[in-house]
Order: C-alpha cells, then structure tokens, then sequence
C-alpha cells in the first residue's frame, strides 16, 4: 500500500498533467482559429453532412496538415493533444499501479489504454 | 452570415451553454447539441463531433481540480473505465449505422433523464452497509476527507455498477455527451459510494470516456475544425467562468428555469425526430 504522501504527490502530478494538456491544446485551438478566420471569410454549410477529407481525419495527415501551417489541421492538432491528455493520464496511472506492485489493477488500467489507442489508430 | 460573425455567434452560444452546465451540474455536452442542431440546423454529426470534444476539455479542467481535494477513488474509476471506453467505441460505431432521427429521439430523452437527475441531491447521509466480497476482491473500499478526519466506506453492487456504466459509455459515444448522470446513478445508486465520491470519480472518467469516442469520431471525419473551435474554446472559457461562479449562485432558481429550457429543447428534438426534420 501506498503512503499518503505518495498520494499526495502523484494527485499533484496528475492535475497538473491534465491541466497542461487543456491549456496546450486551447492554444493551439487559438491559433488555428485565428489562421483559420484570416483564411475563411465564409462559414461551411453544415447543414449537410459531408465528412472531413483524409488529411484531417488521420494522425499523420493531421500532423502534415499542420506543420504546412494550414488553419485546419492546426486547430485538428490541439483537439488532438485535448483527446491525448485523458490517454496520457491513463498512461500515467499504468506506471502509478506498476510502482504500487498492484497487478491486477496495471492490467484494468492496460485494457483501458488499449481500447482507447484502437480508437485512434484504426482506420476509419 | 460571413465566418466571424458564424464564429462569435457559436462562440457566445457555447460560452454560456458551458457556464450554465458548470453551474447546473449538467455539464456543457448535453446543451451544445441541441443548440447547434435547432438552432443552427447543423447536421447531428458534425454536432455531436465538436459536443464531445468540448466534454473532454471541461471533464480535464475540473478534474484537475478536484484530483487534489482526494474525493475521487482512483480504483473504481479505473476498474468502471473498462466498461465505459468499451461501450463509447460501441456507442461511437454505432452512430455510422443509425438514422439521424433516431439519434436524435435518444438523445431527447436522454436530455429529459440528465435534467429531471440535475434535481436529485444525492444521498448525502448512508448507513454504510459493510463490506462486499467482490468490492473487497478488487480493492475498492476507501476512504474520503471529512471535518472529523479521513472517513473510510465500503463500495457495493459492483456487477450492476458495471453494468449501467457500460449504458452510459454507449450513450456517450453515441451522443457526444459526458453522461454524467448515469455515471453518477450507477456509482451513488447502484454501488452506495458517497455522493462527493461519486461525482468526483464521475468526473474523472467521463474525460476518458469521452476520449475514446472522440478517437472513433475523429477517425470517422465528424470533428470539423471550423466548428469544433468555436464550440470547444467557448464551452471551456464558459465552464472554468460556472465552476468559479458556483459558490455564490442561487443555484436552485437557476436549476429550475434551466431545466425547463432542457426540456423545451429535448420535446423539439424528438419531436423533429418523429417527423423526419433533423
């Protein structure tokens, strides 16, 4: 069992993990919109649902959309780091249980990551 | 409408749809869809694309808070999380193969459950009714800070807990919501945890939860970036303002003209459903 002060520390740890991931990705969010306005004088018809091309449904073309600095996979890529910061969590507390020595938790908490990465790496 | 004022106005839109959810306990997911679909007749899709992505941001920056005050149990949390990113990733799947109508018919009644449980306080005081043989097997009895020191409980109905945290992942995925409501029913109803336990560990899942339907969304193309900016930036900004507001609010009124709204918005929405207009 884990002593309290340990606790303490990795509540720390966490919160501050989780509040780095949202102010990151609003940032990020930020910039696009703001990219994304100068670029956009008109607003889509989303009346109708078309679906988002390739580039911006993808993690890599995500990334290569943004690093072109195009307003649209800038503001994919923060809502990316914002869907990444609950996984990084999870990751987290893998490490957390494995340091406690409590296997049977290390192994839920490793089901979960897993289903959370197979929604981000399968092809949609 | 050029793009900035199409912008500034799902941006205000949002802005309080996350105050009001901070405030309420509603959280700000539930409001956004119906907001941008009756209101601004946006495809259901690309609605509850930007909804989720704002439940992660809210979930994250309350979490964050509330990890350090030692309410949440970690282990219930990690153990139920197995049944809510299974059912999100179901739920999410799901919504390739459903009609929009049907969608939104479940979402209107989801909306009237999430508003009628927003009066529910909770049951505060509990007889603790002693340990459970497969709550103990797991680990999950805990305790939780009070005025006279470190209160410890024990943690019961563990299958049926599991079970309607399954529901309330398939309704997150399916709908774009956090599905606090249920997570807060299964784990105050179902299991007997205290209420500040149950919805601070509620909190701390339905992030995870939402992520992953939010993976499956992304994947799918129903994330827009022009809209899901406006949306999630306006629903943090308005959530962070509720939860700072939330001391000093006469949050009852507020509680009650809010909810007539909900269900206000939740009738039009079956109703639209029903007659094939969404």
């Amino acid at each position: 069992m884990r002593t309290t002060q340990t606790d303490e520390h990795m509540d720390e740890l966490i919160g501050l993990l989780l509040r780095v991931g949202v102010i990151l990705a609003a940032c990020i969010v930020l910039v696009g919109g703001v990219v994304y306005l100068a670029g956009h004088p008109y607003p889509s018809d989303y009346r109708v649902f078309r679906g988002e091309p390739e580039r911006l449904r993808v993690v890599s073309g995500i990334f290569s959309d943004a690093l072109a600095f195009h307003a649209q996979g800038l503001i994919q890529l923060g809502l990316l780091v914002l869907i990444l910061t609950p996984i990084a969590r999870v990751t987290f507390s893998v490490f957390a249980f494995l340091y406690q020595r409590d296997w049977m938790y290390v192994l839920f908490t490793l089901i979960v990551l897993a289903l959370l990465l197979s929604s981000l790496l399968r092809p949609g | 409408m050029n793009s900035l004022e199409f912008t500034a106005m799902i941006f205000g839109g949002s802005l309080l749809a996350g105050f009001l959810g901070a405030l309420t306990g509603l959280g700000g997911g539930v409001i956004i869809v119906p907001f941008l679909t009756q209101v601004f007749h946006v495809d259901i899709h690309y609605a509850i694309g930007a909804a989720l992505v704002s439940v992660i941001a809210t979930s994250s920056g309350a979490a964050a808070a509330y990890v350090r005050e030692g309410y949440s149990n970690i282990r219930v949390g990690m153990f139920l999380e197995m049944a809510t990113t299974a059912g999100a990733l179901a739920g999410a799947a799901l919504v390739a193969y459903l009609h929009a109508s049907i969608i939104a018919i479940i979402f209107g009644f989801v909306l009237i459950y999430s508003a009628l449980a927003s009066f529910h306080e909770g049951s505060h005081a509990r007889q603790d009714q002693g340990p459970d043989r497969i709550a103990t097997l797991l680990r999950m009895d805990s305790t939780y800070p009070s005025s006279t020191g470190p209160k410890s409980y024990h943690v019961r109905g563990v299958p049926m807990g599991f079970l309607l945290m399954a529901v309330a992942g398939v309704l997150s995925g399916l709908l774009g919501i956090g599905s606090g409501a249920v997570k807060v029913l299964a784990m105050d109803k179902a299991m007997k945890l205290p209420f500040k336990v149950s919805t601070t560990t509620s909190n701390f899942m339905i992030g995870v939860t939402a992520a992953a339907g939010a993976g499956v969304y992304l994947s799918r193309g129903y994330i827009d970036p022009g809209l899901a900016m406006p949306v999630m930036l306006g629903v943090l900004a308005g959530s962070l303002t509720g939860a700072r507001e939330l001391a000093g609010a006469k949050v009852h009124i507020l509680r009650v003209v809010f909810a007539f709204v909900i269900g206000a918005l939740a009738i039009e929405m079956i109703y639209s459903g029903f007659t094939g207009r969404i």
